[in-house]
């Protein structure tokens, strides 16, 4: 019974998104003529545009257009320019692209300043601070990740600790031990419970906006690289302050021979960068991949629906398995990224400050 | 490319929703859970540890208890063997006791028989001797006519003697 609702939810959720990307495709064969010197000659279906167009930032959120009328939500703009000033409206004032509004116009997507006779004004520079459909999301993620946290944190208040988990408590309490008992302890030794609110935060983080991504029609959070960056740079922050004087010594009086030294040393004075980099990559590129894949096998269907007709209803079945079958790929994938990112986190605060643990041992 | 270029804003409300995020989350989630769970796994700990060593004393009373068992079943065993034995002491004294006192009894009624049947052989052979000087005085004084006379007044002395 349990398994029969999940597989039949599943499928919807495959059809679902079939039915999005359809209308999105129709939105670009509607868009085109209005695009002007962009048209394409035979065909305005362009699977790469499509595939780009679903993994970027946006400043709606674009569910399908029908005919000339589209399906959106719009979402507000914030900018600031230095010589301008601050400035905030909503995105549907530019009417999907079309208009100039205050000064701004949307190029692609992107808001550029405007001169009087409505070109590109190079000179000014503007900040996009909008809240864009990646940032939208996100916030909803947060809200609903703290709401059930702190949901989850009362009731252990509320009952004590001797009475048994219940409800989502039960599933959270067994992820949380995990990340304590298998990403912190090993790693951290006795200095874990410093770090466990952080790690735990950083899991959580990324898991659900992992697993907020792979909505249908929603947003690719984790698989930005502006997300990954600002956790990278946390991280790397964070080990940077956990290091002590051992692992200084370690780069720079590393114990090999003298004239290794002058190799050695660049080499590990990177790898103190290096480290977070690998993992603003590693979380990016994985996400990104995963949403590409899928969104692959969706637009197979499409392109070979544009040969032919009867290709693309044949293709459709093919393409839909090994979407389903990706589809499980990445909720895998949600929790083993959100734990590796973790774990390697937690593997590099533990690397600078080893030599304290080892001195502790000793006493 | 498009793809690796970060946007400012999503750089920046990234940052401000992780921190807002990470000290919600830290005063009011992790650190009430982390603490019910350490509190909990430290009660269970406990409470296995007090088992073990319930058990223990358990286990080292039952051992007593036996030790004890065996020490009592064995001051018993030698208290019966004990009894017996001074038992059987007193009922051979009583019976080496007894014997002896017989013995010297038999002894000396033996001894007393012989002192007495010396002294009556002695009183005896005395006699005899007074008798015969008298019976020899007597016939010497006495002139005897005739043989028949002589036989009964030897008969008549003879019965005279008393062998007492």
């Amino acid at each position: 019974m349990g398994m029969a609702s999940k597989s039949i939810k599943t499928l919807l959720v495959a059809v679902f998104s079939i039915f999005l990307l359809l209308f999105s495709a129709n939105s670009f064969a509607s868009d085109a003529p209005a695009g002007g010197a962009e048209k394409h000659e035979a065909s305005s279906f362009d699977p790469a545009k499509l595939i780009m167009e679903h993994i970027m930032d946006a400043h709606e959120f674009h569910f399908a257009t029908i005919g000339e009328k589209h399906i959106s939500i719009p979402l507000p703009v914030i900018l600031y320019s230095p010589e301008r000033g601050l400035t905030m409206f909503n995105y549907s004032k530019f009417n999907h692209g079309h208009d100039v509004y205050e000064g701004y116009k949307s190029e692609e997507g992107h808001i550029v300043a405007v001169n009087a006779a409505g070109e590109h004004d190079t000179t000014v520079t503007v900040y996009d601070m909008s809240l864009t459909r990646n940032v939208v999301q996100m916030f909803i993620a947060l809200i609903l990740l703290c709401v059930l946290m702190i949901g989850v944190a009362n009731k252990y208040k509320r009952n004590g600790a001797k009475v048994a988990p219940s409800g989502f408590q039960n599933a959270v309490e067994p992820v949380i031990t995990f990340v304590r008992d298998e990403v912190g302890k090993p790693n951290l030794g006795h200095a874990y419970e410093k770090f466990m609110p952080y790690l735990l935060t950083v899991f959580f983080f990324i898991l659900i906006n992992n697993l907020m991504g792979l909505i249908p029609g929603s947003a690719n959070v984790t698989g930005n690289i502006a997300f990954t960056i600002v956790l990278g740079v946390i991280s790397f922050f964070v080990i940077l302050f956990s290091t002590n004087r051992h692992f200084w010594a370690h780069i720079f009086n590393p114990p090999v021979p003298g004239f290794v030294k002058p190799i050695l040393v660049p080499v590990e004075f990177l790898g103190i960068f290096t480290k977070p980099f690998a993992l603003i990559v590693r979380l990016f590129a994985n996400m990104v991949a995963g949403h590409i894949v899928i969104t692959c096998f969706v637009m197979l269907i499409f392109i070979f629906g544009a040969m032919s007709k009867v290709a693309g209803w044949g293709f459709a079945p093919v393409s839909m398995a090994f979407t389903i079958f990706i589809y499980f790929i990445e909720i895998l994938v949600a929790f083993i990224q959100a734990f590796i990112f973790t774990n390697l986190t937690a593997v590099f605060i533990g690397q600078s400050m080893e030599g304290a643990h080892h001195d502790e041992a000793h006493h | 490319m498009e793809l690796l270029n970060p946007g400012v804003g999503l750089l920046v409300w990234t940052l401000l929703a992780f921190l807002v995020v990470f000290f919600l989350l830290k005063s009011f989630a992790w650190k009430p859970i982390l603490a019910s769970l350490k509190e909990r796994e430290t009660g269970i700990a406990d409470a296995i540890a007090s088992a073990d060593k319930v058990k223990a004393e358990m286990a080292a009373l039952k051992n007593e208890n036996e030790a004890m068992m065996a020490k009592a079943r064995e001051e018993r065993a030698v208290m019966i063997k004990e009894a017996k034995e001074t038992a059987d002491k007193m009922v051979s004294d009583a019976k080496d006791k007894a014997k002896s006192e017989y013995d010297r009894i038999v002894a000396e009624a033996q001894s007393a028989i012989m002192q007495q049947k010396n002294a009556a052989l002695t009183d005896v052979k005395n006699q005899v001797g007074a008798l015969v000087i008298e019976v020899a005085e007597k016939v010497l004084s006495r002139e005897l006519s005739n043989k028949g006379d002589q036989e009964n007044y030897i008969k008549q002395l003879a019965e005279g003697v008393k062998l007492n």
